[in-house]
C-alpha cells in the first residue's frame, strides 16, 4: 500500500481506539478545566487580578494537561507490540509517527481549543484577546505534542518513566509558554502580536519537519 | 554473552529452527534478524545487502511474543491496518481469516479472543502481506494440536512457493516436505 494510505490508516485507527477508550479524550480534558476553575476559588474575588493572569493561567493548565496526554501516545502500542510492526513497515516510521501525533493532537489538543473560549470568559478576559488566546492555541498545541513525543518515545521503554518524563520535556515547552501567553497578554493591550505569532508559527513548522526523526530514533533505542 | 561464531545463510525454500532451553538468546537472535537489535559484532545480510533498507522490511513479517493486535478493534480492523502498512500479498483480508479458521469472526472485537484465537489473527497477518521471509517467535503457543497442524500447514505451503521462515520453538516441528536447518543454542 501507498505511504498516503499508511499515512491515514494510522490516523484512522488511532481515532477509533480513542473513540472506544474515551477516557484518553476525557481525561486531559476534565484536568484542563479542573485547574483553570480552582484558580479564581484561590485566588479570591478579585477579578482584575484573574483578568491579568488569565492568559498565564490558561497556557500552564493547557501545558499539563498536554504532558498528562502524552504517556497515551506510544503506551499501548508498546505494550502490545503494534509499536514493533509499525517499525517493520517498509514505509519511513517517521511519518507514521507523525500520523500518530497528528491524531492524538486530535483527541488530546484539539477539545482544549474548543473548550477554552469558555474557561477564558469564566476569567474575565477580555474579547479582543480571546481570538489571539485561540489562535496560540492552535500553533502551539501541536507543537506541545511533537516535542512530547519525542520524550515519550525516549521513556516509553521503562517501567515509570513519568518523572523523567516531565523533566525532559518540560524545559522545552517553556520557549512556547512564554511566546504564546505573552501574546494573548499583549493583545489584552491592544499591541502589536505579530512578531510572537511569527515565532510560534516557525516552531509549529520546525517541530513538524524536524520532531518526527529524533522521535523514530528514539523508539528504535526503546524497542532493543 | 549469549552466543558467538554463529553463521548461517538461508536459501528459498528453507526453515531454520532455533533450539535451546530459556534464556539461550533465540529471541535475541531473533530480534537480530528483524534489525530491532545490533549485534554487538558481525553483520546479518539480506540478498547481500545490510538488513537496514525498506527492502528488506517489505520482504520480512515478524510476528514475537507480543501480538501486535489492537483488543478494541475487530478482526477486520486489524488486519486492515497490518495491511496498509504494508505491501498487499497474495490472499485477500477474508481468504486469510478463512485459512486461520477465523472467518466468522471478522466483526469480532479481538479482545473477545481467546489466547489461540489472537495468535491466528497474528499469523494470519503473514498471508495477507507480501513477504517472503518469516521469523515467527515460538509461533506454536496458546496454540492446540489442531492450530498447530494448520500453522504447519501453513508454513509448508509458504515454502513451497519460495517463502522461508526463522521460528524458534520449544515444540519439534512436523514438516517433512521442507529442507530443515537447526541451530541449537547453548
Amino acid at each position: 500500500m501507498s505511504l498516503s494510505s499508511a499515512f491515514f490508516a494510522i490516523i484512522r485507527r488511532d481515532l477509533i481506539l480513542a473513540l472506544r477508550r474515551r477516557s484518553e479524550i476525557a481525561n486531559p480534558l476534565f484536568f484542563f478545566v479542573l485547574v483553570i476553575t480552582l484558580f479564581p476559588l484561590g485566588v479570591g474575588a478579585k477579578p482584575h487580578l484573574l483578568q491579568a493572569i488569565a492568559p498565564g493561567i490558561i497556557w500552564v493548565s493547557a501545558l499539563l494537561a498536554a504532558m498528562l496526554s502524552l504517556d497515551s501516545l506510544f503506551r499501548s502500542d508498546f505494550d502490545d507490540g503494534s509499536l514493533e510492526q509499525m517499525l517493520l513497515s517498509p514505509h519511513p516510521v517517521s511519518i507514521l509517527i507523525l500520523g500518530k501525533v497528528f491524531a492524538h493532537w486530535l483527541v488530546t489538543g484539539l477539545p482544549l481549543l474548543l473548550i477554552a473560549p469558555l474557561l477564558a470568559v469564566f476569567l474575565g478576559m477580555p474579547n479582543e484577546s480571546l481570538s489571539v488566546l485561540l489562535l496560540t492555541l492552535l500553533l502551539g498545541t501541536p507543537v506541545l505534542s511533537l516535542i512530547g513525543a519525542i520524550g515519550v518515545a525516549l521513556t516509553v521503554g521503562l517501567r515509570r518513566g513519568g518523572m523523567i518524563l516531565s523533566l525532559l520535556v518540560l524545559p522545552l515547552y517553556v520557549p512556547v509558554l512564554i511566546f504564546a501567553s505573552n501574546a494573548v497578554e499583549m493583545a489584552a493591550g491592544g499591541l502589536p502580536i505579530s512578531a510572537q505569532i511569527n515565532i510560534l508559527v516557525a516552531m509549529l513548522l520546525m517541530a513538524l519537519v524536524l520532531a518526527p526523526w529524533p522521535t523514530a530514533a528514539a523508539l528504535k533505542m526503546s524497542m532493543s | 554473552m549469549l552466543f558467538s561464531n554463529l553463521d548461517f545463510t538461508l536459501h528459498s525454500r528453507q526453515v531454520l529452527l532455533l533450539e535451546g532451553k530459556n534464556g539461550s538468546g533465540k529471541t535475541s537472535l531473533l530480534r537480530i534478524l528483524c534489525g530491532f537489535r545490533e549485534p554487538d559484532t558481525g553483520e546479518v545480510r539480506w540478498c547481500g545487502e545490510v538488513i537496514d533498507s525498506a527492502q528488506y522490511r517489505t520482504d520480512m513479517a515478524y510476528v514475537g511474543h507480543l501480538d501486535g493486535i489492537k483488543k478494541e478493534l475487530t478482526v477486520l480492523e486489524n488486519l486492515t491496518v497490518s495491511l496498509a502498512l504494508a505491501q498487499k500479498g497474495a490472499h485477500t483480508i477474508q481468504e486469510a481469516l478463512a485459512r486461520v479458521q477465523l472467518a466468522d469472526f471478522d466483526d469480532v472485537p479481538a479482545q473477545a479472543l481467546s489466547a489461540g484465537q489472537k495468535r491466528r489473527l497474528s499469523l494470519a497477518r503473514l498471508l495477507i502481506t507480501r513477504n517472503c521471509l518469516w521469523i515467527l517467535d515460538e509461533p506454536f503457543t496458546a496454540l492446540d494440536k489442531q492450530g498447530i497442524a494448520l500453522i504447519e500447514h501453513l508454513m509448508a505451503e509458504h515454502c513451497d512457493q519460495g517463502g522461508m521462515i526463522v521460528l524458534s520453538s520449544h515444540h519439534d516441528l512436523h514438516v517433512p516436505t521442507v529442507d530443515l536447518q537447526r541451530i541449537r543454542l547453548a
